[in-house]
């Protein structure tokens, strides 16, 4: 065994990120490490690397315990990293880039020619020949990869950790990235692989390592492996017990909205989507399938490259927030403590926020109004705090995202988006959300529920679509609203994607 | 070809023309008397805007070496004056002092991982107290040492005077191109005007390059101040006010990034001859008034940061571009 870890734990305040984790990485095998956001794969990735300390546990390497205290230290020890992007420097050149810190030198000056030759030489073992004096920034991300790559086994050499290497490449450069990992697995190195993508995943590794919150759930042959298993696995939960689906009886919505053709190059293909009027779409995929980027070109966080929005009155505006909002759209974003709330300011001052900017800051809100609207939605929403003054940063979770959302019922928005509403909330406040949710529907809001637990959007959803990959692949409604047809669709191998390859 | 040089073949373009353009008006400002002036007069601009590329390319900024030029001449003056020690100790001592001072704020912006800008302001403002507290007054220099290096100079072919100071100046600026450009100290202070993270990943020693840029840059103003009394006779505390600016200027019309990362050492040299050459043009004209050099360095540095933007978008587009048709 080249790389074996055994009970690994790592505790940050308030949660326990690892607990007992056991993982091995043989010589000679790709081996990928899934989970959705929170299982641990990037806390486990950090402590192999030296960017964190564990707190439990034992990792030997041919061996040898190790217990790196820093990046650099790691990659003495065999371990290098390849991260999703910041690298390398896109503003020194190939070269530079390929031998920085070990730049051959006379008299202590580098000798620009032995670099360059040595950089060429490191390229043509990868079967790349470009030009190693040019910056690396001119080069394609895909290029960039292979180039960080190359420089990670040449410091390392023995364990190689490719973190969502191929997050931002398209079908043709993920096979040239592959094909050089699939030559660095002939070459004996033990490479551990984190991706999203399922295609990819059976495509190129041995063996499948899942965590979830924090612990292992299983590792097994990538070729032994089912797809709808594994997704079972990293989503945590068993077929059989199906939640029961609520809205079902509440039949066809009136047309409200319409989204045509609306995608972004990299980001989303291009999708269409029809909202009724009090009708809640939820959207179901694994984390990268591009849940929440649907969401935010809905809301114009992001411009679309293509399409169009529509309401039965004519074509919508929504190219900035600013426009989304004129057009009566709203938007609570999945990131609570850095997009959502505004920590220092008061309960009151977060529940007025998005009112007072729309009404324009030469026309403040009596103090008054903000103390009765603010009163009115504490107890309509129930949102526990001392009072309406208290700062927002030392409520609850559950009790913040009401606050948040407060802030949007009180601008009476027509659409409402709700990006992972339930995140980080306790289960007496998920509850009251969903609630909350079935509530706002009955006043006749149309809403549209991004969410990675699948009993939510089933208990919430008149209808779901499921992306992956960065597509909208199914759209499922009435009987066919249930975890195991979710789970399929979420499962179902990529046809396209395959004719393409 | 590589966007990054871009700049600087503007930066050589736009010197060469305004060269010839003065040269149709005035034919005597081919002659080796105007380079050699132009070369001496900016001596002490050209070698405290070496110091300064380096700190601009490592993406800090550094607003003391003006006020640490006239604090060297005053330092320089007083203890020429007031003990017995021979220049070249005078010299040694003020450079041991200037580089110090330098390495402390560098040292400071590491570790209390405050922006440089304030940092080094609040060294401007220690520096030219210092000068006060030495001396308020301008104090001569009559030491005959300072003779000999003031009179010190080699006459070309056409009578011009290639003055000491003049080279030192030349040999400074080969000095930095050897340590930004054939170092490795050069390469990390690269890196980390490309992005911190990287640098770090890459195993740059931050603080130690942060803390050596700056110390650099002290040691550059402490030679530029005793180029600077070489060239005046004196020590004057309120000499060179703003000289920090104009190194900034003249780096940036050099074709370095302001935000670090990008950018050649030569490209200063000929930034500074580019404004010294606007200047002699003026006193050439002799009907303009001298605010007009500060006019016309204003519409370059506007046009080079424009250039700058410019270019950082277009190398994007076409990146974008070369994604999309799916070419490495």
């Amino acid at each position: 065994m080249l790389l074996s870890i055994r009970s690994l734990t790592k505790t940050f305040p308030g949660t326990r990120a690892l607990d007992a984790v056991d993982f091995d990485l043989r010589a000679g095998e790709v081996h990928a490490l899934l989970g959705e956001n929170g299982a641990g794969k990037s806390t486990l990735i950090k402590c192999l690397t030296g960017a964190y300390r564990r707190d439990g546990g034992t990792v030997t390497l041919d061996g040898a315990p190790i217990d790196p205290q820093s990046t650099v230290e790691a990659q003495d020890l065999g371990i290098g990293t390849v991260y999703q992007e910041v690298n390398l420097l896109p503003n020194l050149t190939v070269a530079q880039n390929l031998m920085f810190g070990r730049e051959p030198r006379r008299w202590g000056l580098v000798r620009t020619r032995a670099m360059r030759a040595q950089a060429r030489a490191m390229l043509a073992e990868y079967g790349l020949n470009i030009d190693v004096d040019r910056d690396l920034g001119t080069y394609s991300v895909a290029i960039q990869q292979i180039i960080a790559i190359a420089r990670a086994v040449a410091l390392s050499g023995k364990v190689l950790i490719l973190d969502e290497p191929t997050a931002s490449l398209d079908a043709a450069e993920v096979r040239m990235v592959f094909d050089v990992v699939r030559g660095l697995r002939e070459r004996g190195l033990g490479i551990v692989f984190v991706s999203h993508f399922l295609d990819q995943v059976f495509d190129l590794t041995d063996r499948v390592t899942v965590l979830r919150n924090g612990r292992k759930i299983v590792t097994e042959d990538t070729a032994n492996l089912d797809r709808v298993r594994l997704i079972e696995h990293m989503l945590g939960r068993e077929l059989e017990d199906a939640t029961s689906h609520q809205a079902m009886a509440r039949g066809p919505r009136p047309p409200m909205l319409e989204f045509r053709g609306l995608g972004r190059r990299g980001t989303i293909e291009p999708f269409d989507l029809a909202v009724g009027q009090g009708e809640v779409v939820g959207l179901a995929g694994l984390l990268g399938s591009g849940r929440t980027e649907s969401a935010e070109l809905l809301f114009g966080l992001r411009n679309a490259h293509s399409g169009e929005a529509r309401d039965q009155g004519g074509p919508l505006d929504l190219r900035s927030p600013r426009a989304a909002i004129a057009a009566g759209f709203g938007f609570v974003p999945e990131e609570r403590k850095t997009d959502g709330i505004v920590a220092d300011l008061s309960v009151r001052e977060n529940i007025i926020l998005g009112l007072q900017a729309r009404r324009g800051w030469a026309r403040p809100i009596p103090r008054e109004e903000q103390n009765r609207l603010a009163d009115d939605y504490i107890k309509r929403l129930d949102i526990r705090t001392a009072g309406r003054e208290k700062r927002i940063g030392e409520l609850s979770g559950g009790n913040q995202q009401k606050v948040v959302l407060a802030r949007w019922l009180a601008m009476n928005p027509r659409f409402l988006i709700l990006d992972e509403p339930t995140r980080g909330i306790d289960v007496g406040a998920h509850a009251e959300i969903v609630r909350l949710i079935h509530e706002l529907v009955e006043g006749g809001m149309s809403l549209l529920v991004v969410s990675s637990e699948i009993d939510e959007l089933i208990a919430v959803s008149d209808r779901v679509i499921v992306l992956r990959d960065r597509r909208h692949v199914a759209e499922l409604t009435g009987e066919d609203i249930a975890p195991n047809r979710i789970m399929q669709a979420i499962a179902a191998p990529d046809s396209q994607r395959e004719k393409a390859a | 070809m590589n966007t990054r040089a871009l700049p600087l073949y503007v930066t050589v373009g736009i010197f060469l023309l305004a060269y010839a353009v003065f040269w149709l008006q005035f034919p005597n400002i081919l002659s080796t008397r105007v380079v050699g002036n132009l070369l001496t007069d900016n001596a002490y601009l050209g070698i405290v805007a070496v110091g300064m590329t380096l700190v601009i390319l490592s993406g800090g900024i550094d607003l003391s070496v003006g006020s640490v030029i006239a604090f060297s001449g005053v330092f320089i003056a007083v203890m020429l004056r007031d003990t017995g020690l021979h220049p070249l100790a005078v010299f040694a001592l003020l450079l041991a002092l200037t580089t110090a001072f330098g390495a402390g704020m560098g040292f400071l912006i590491d570790r209390l991982a405050m922006p440089a800008f304030i940092v080094t302001l609040a060294g401007m403002f220690l520096a030219r107290g210092a000068a006060y507290i030495l001396s308020i007054d301008s104090v001569p220099i009559q030491h005959p040492f300072y003779g000999a290096l003031q009179g010190a100079y080699w006459l070309m072919p056409g009578k011009g005077r290639l003055t000491l100071i003049g080279v030192v100046m030349v040999l400074t600026f080969a000095l930095g191109m050897i340590v930004a450009h054939k170092t490795r100290f050069g390469a990390s202070v690269y890196a980390l005007g490309g992005g911190e993270a990287a640098a770090r990943l890459m195993g740059v020693r931050q603080g130690r390059t942060t803390v050596l840029v700056y110390a650099f840059s002290g040691a550059m103003a402490g030679l530029a101040g005793i180029v600077f009394s070489i060239y005046t006779g004196s020590g004057y505390s309120l000499a060179t006010v703003g000289t920090e600016l104009t190194a900034i200027a003249a780096v940036v019309i050099g074709g370095t990034l302001l935000t670090g990362g990008a950018g050649y050492m030569v490209g200063t040299l000929v930034g500074v001859l580019t404004m010294g050459l606007i200047q002699t043009y003026i006193v050439f004209d002799g009907s303009l008034s001298s605010w007009w050099t500060k006019i016309v360095i204003g519409v370059l540095l506007l046009a080079f940061i424009l250039l700058q933007k410019g270019l950082l978008k277009l190398s994007q587009m076409r990146l974008a571009q070369n994604a999309s048709e799916g070419a490495p």
